[in-house]
């Protein structure tokens, strides 16, 4: 093995120095994938043009990275001068050597025993900065690791896992901090957004997502309901480095399916908070469900981008929500700028002039079961949304979906789910998913492409006017930009429930997804 | 493949309530009366609809029965109920917590006591007319022996009553399982195939034609392809047996319980 190392250390770049600027300007280098979502602005678009609709059908498989794992890998990597960092389950990361699909280094994580989440021991990624790698793990630690050598440069607390508390998002570097959200939701925790000193984890600050008695929205809440609100924050945000601001959503209130108990809008669930990245300090939110009972999770990844809207233009922060609508929302003050529905919902009349939702009657959970659209995993979910600044389109994976809500008791328990109720499907009605390009000013659809069942992956676009997506059958493809034409497929062989990247190994462009408990890489042939 | 998508979902929205740190008892520990009670409501409102309201089966399992084959013993039947079986139609319970799948558990087990279906019929007849006059082997499988284009019915008594199986003979298309379909697809070259849908994804999809030939197409490949959602190439077998016939036939269907 020390032969080997030695011998890559000839040939590579080894163990990059990611600065804050590289992140900050990371537009600029395309040949990286240096961020959860790419670049800060959480744009999932990729500034490479060698794979183009011309060359695709050259487009093969040239290696395969098995994690050895039984769950199932949602991992969006990060990629640094030919080295890809990519997480497992649980919160073990890997080093790979992007030409060869080699392993460099491994830091395995062992699980503390007990630690619980609802749904699997999912990991979605790391972050860089200067020397270290960082993750968040399943038993709610970040982890700091050596950057060359996956050695632990120091290891925080972050929660108790015994209590529901765990890490499936992949953290946010900033300059000097490392932002991470947790999970927990269906256990009745109290959700917050954390960050920590990127060089000794000291914790700088955190920013709880229910607030407490007496502070602002605590009156939002019934009674004593806010202590276990939820509002949890398992999806990474986005920055903005001008006004020094993140942009994170929330998740549900818990319980998830009875809200009788929480009378009020439950703030700050089903939110996206823009919080000061110096102090956490709240900016400004936007509830996108108040008092929701149908688990429609706002963590989603919050677009930054331009828009026009009334014909203004606005630094905006574009939103696909898993309650089906599109928003479009002003990045400085949150005020909602334009917003409509995306995929099948049948739960609000619409949106109201400041962007709340119309309510419509008979929506609700009840013990018998109400029929209502989206089902719980919603209009789209946690995989990624795409914009591309060169078509100028929303690229999202949607799905038409209904469910029969049912509310359930609802008992608090330390450390036991907390639902109140669930969801079942609807007998005889095939979930549809589909991929559908929006006009991000208005959300109005300019095309979509049909799967065959509901999506879970998300979407990257290319300069080389190409859309990559995956499907539950483990097809990934690509679509035409302008119009979702299909143009290339290939059969992975298991689920694909991951988001994809693109980046330049030898100079070459690779296009990766992850796909069971593996990491597919393509490029095209020569 | 559709159901372990749809599986996988509810594995992903977190429906079923579970303690990881619940130890499961051997025995049920939620019997009373004011239990089995619960559990007959829960059970009426999810369980019934596939199992029928007293266990006599349908889409689902019979449980009118006193031993059932997944679920043998109380921590057994627990499990079955709170995660479902992977690989068939037997879903997860939904919102249900701890003490309310003991108490579905508790409802299953009373319905174990009933007097079991009872059927007219000779099943000795009803096997020779299977194989005879009905010619039922040309598509079905037996202890091994038959033809694999419709559904395998070495056990189906374990998994469909009677009733199930006497509409199932009169009126396949009214029975059709979970993510049955039957497809027509025509080649570029104009050649029409017509069979059962084995699996299908967003670029492809495989058929059983009706000569049991296993086809596998790109899309892209095919003039057409038409989805005859509620069709099944099975025919009607109304008329063809007498009233006699019919019992003695559903009575050999009903003896087929598999190894017990």
């Amino acid at each position: 093995m020390r032969p080997a190392i030695c011998l890559l250390a000839a040939v590579l770049p080894l163990a990059a120095q990611v600065s804050y600027d590289r992140l900050r300007q990371a537009d600029s280098e395309p040949g990286n994938w240096l961020t959860y979502s790419g670049n800060y602005s959480a744009q999932r678009y990729s500034g490479l043009n060698q794979i183009t609709a011309a060359n695709i059908r050259h487009l093969r498989p040239v290696w395969v990275y098995q994690t050895h794992t039984t769950e199932r890998v949602e991992a969006s990597p990060v990629v640094a001068d030919g080295i890809m960092y990519v997480s497992e389950p649980g919160g073990s990361v890997t080093a790979l050597d992007t030409l060869t699909g080699r392993p460099l280094w491994k830091y395995s994580r062992t699980v503390a025993k007990g630690a619980r989440g609802c749904c699997g021991q999912v990991n979605r990624g790391v972050a860089i900065l200067n020397d270290m790698v960082y993750v968040g793990t399943f038993d709610a630690h970040v982890v700091a690791l050596d950057i060359k050598s996956g050695t632990v440069r120091w290891d925080a607390v972050v929660a108790d896992p015994m209590l529901g508390y765990s890490i499936t998002a992949a953290p946010l570097a900033l300059k000097d901090k490392i932002v991470v959200g947790m999970a927990g939701g269906e256990y009745g925790v109290r959700g917050f957004i954390d960050a920590y000193d990127a060089k000794t984890g000291q914790r700088a600050w955190r920013f709880w997502t229910v607030p407490a008695a007496g502070e602002p929205g605590s009156e939002t809440w019934a009674g004593d309901t806010a202590k276990t609100g939820s509002a949890t924050t398992w999806v990474t945000g986005a920055y903005d480095p001008e006004q020094n601001t993140i942009f994170w959503g929330t998740g549900n209130p818990g319980p998830d399916w009875n809200g009788d108990a929480r009378v009020g809008d439950n703030l700050y669930s089903d939110s996206l908070v823009a919080l000061d990245g110096d102090t956490g300090k709240l900016k400004w939110y936007f509830q996108f469900t108040p008092h929701d009972t149908h688990d429609w999770d706002s963590t989603e990844i919050p677009v930054l981008a331009e828009a026009v809207v009334r014909g203004e233009k606005h630094k905006a922060v574009l939103f696909g929500n898993r309650n089906a609508f599109y928003y479009v929302l002003d990045r400085t003050t949150g005020k909602f700028l334009a917003g409509r529905e995306f995929a099948k919902q049948s739960w609000a009349k619409g949106l109201d002039d400041s962007g709340r939702p119309i309510v419509l009657p008979n929506s609700s959970p009840t013990t018998e079961g109400a029929k209502v659209y989206p089902d719980l995993s919603g209009g789209t979910n946690w995989f990624s949304p795409s914009y591309s600044p060169q078509a100028n389109l929303f690229y999202v994976a949607a799905r038409d979906v209904g469910g029969v809500y049912l509310k359930g008791n609802a008992e608090y328990k330390p450390g036991a789910q907390f639902n109140g109720g669930g969801q079942s499907p609807i007998i005889g009605e095939e979930p549809i998913g589909v991929i559908r390009a929006l006009n991000p000013d208005t959300g109005e659809l300019r095309w979509e492409f049909k799967l065959h069942s509901e999506a879970e992956a998300g979407v990257l676009s290319t300069a080389g006017n190409l859309v990559f997506a995956g499907t539950n059958e483990g097809d990934f493809f690509a679509l035409d930009a302008h119009t979702g034409r299909p143009l290339w497929h290939f059969q992975t062989g298991a689920f694909i429930g991951a988001n994809p990247i693109s980046y330049l190994s030898g100079g070459k462009q690779q296009v990766a997804i992850a796909s069971g408990n593996s990491i597919y890489v393509f490029a095209l042939e020569e | 493949m559709r159901l372990v998508c749809v599986i996988f979902s509810f594995t992903l929205a977190a429906l079923a309530q579970i303690d990881p740190e619940y130890v499961i008892p051997k025995e049920n520990p939620y019997t009373t009366p004011a239990d089995v009670k619960n559990g007959q409501q829960l059970f009426l409102g999810q369980c019934a609809r596939c199992h029928g309201s007293k266990g006599e089966g349908g889409r689902g399992a019979v449980l009118a029965q006193p031993r059932l084959r997944h679920a043998p013993d109380d921590d057994s039947l627990f499990l079955v109920i709170r995660d479902g079986i992977k690989g068939t139609e037997m879903p997860a319970g939904y919102a249900v917590d701890t003490r309310e799948t003991w108490q579905i558990a508790a409802y299953v087990r009373t319905l174990g006591r009933l007097a079991p279906e009872t059927v007219p019929g000779d099943p000795k007849r009803g096997q020779e007319l299977y194989r005879a006059k009905g010619h039922c082997s040309q598509c079905h499988i037996i202890g091994g022996q038959g033809g694999s284009l419709g559904p395998e019915l070495t056990e189906i008594a374990s998994r469909r009553s009677a009733a199930h199986l006497r509409a199932a003979v009169l009126d396949p298309e009214s029975t059709l399982p979970e993510g049955f379909l039957e497809v027509r697809v025509v080649t570029k070259e104009g050649q029409p195939i017509t069979g059962v849908r084995l699996n299908e994804d967003t670029f492809t999809i495989q058929v059983l034609d009706l000569n049991g030939g296993l086809r596998s197409f790109f899309k892209e490949d095919l003039k057409e392809l038409q989805r005859d959602t509620g069709k099944s190439p099975m025919p009607s077998f109304r008329g063809v047996f007498s009233a006699t016939e019919l019992d003695d036939l559903i009575a050999y269907l009903v003896s087929l319980q598999g190894n017990q």
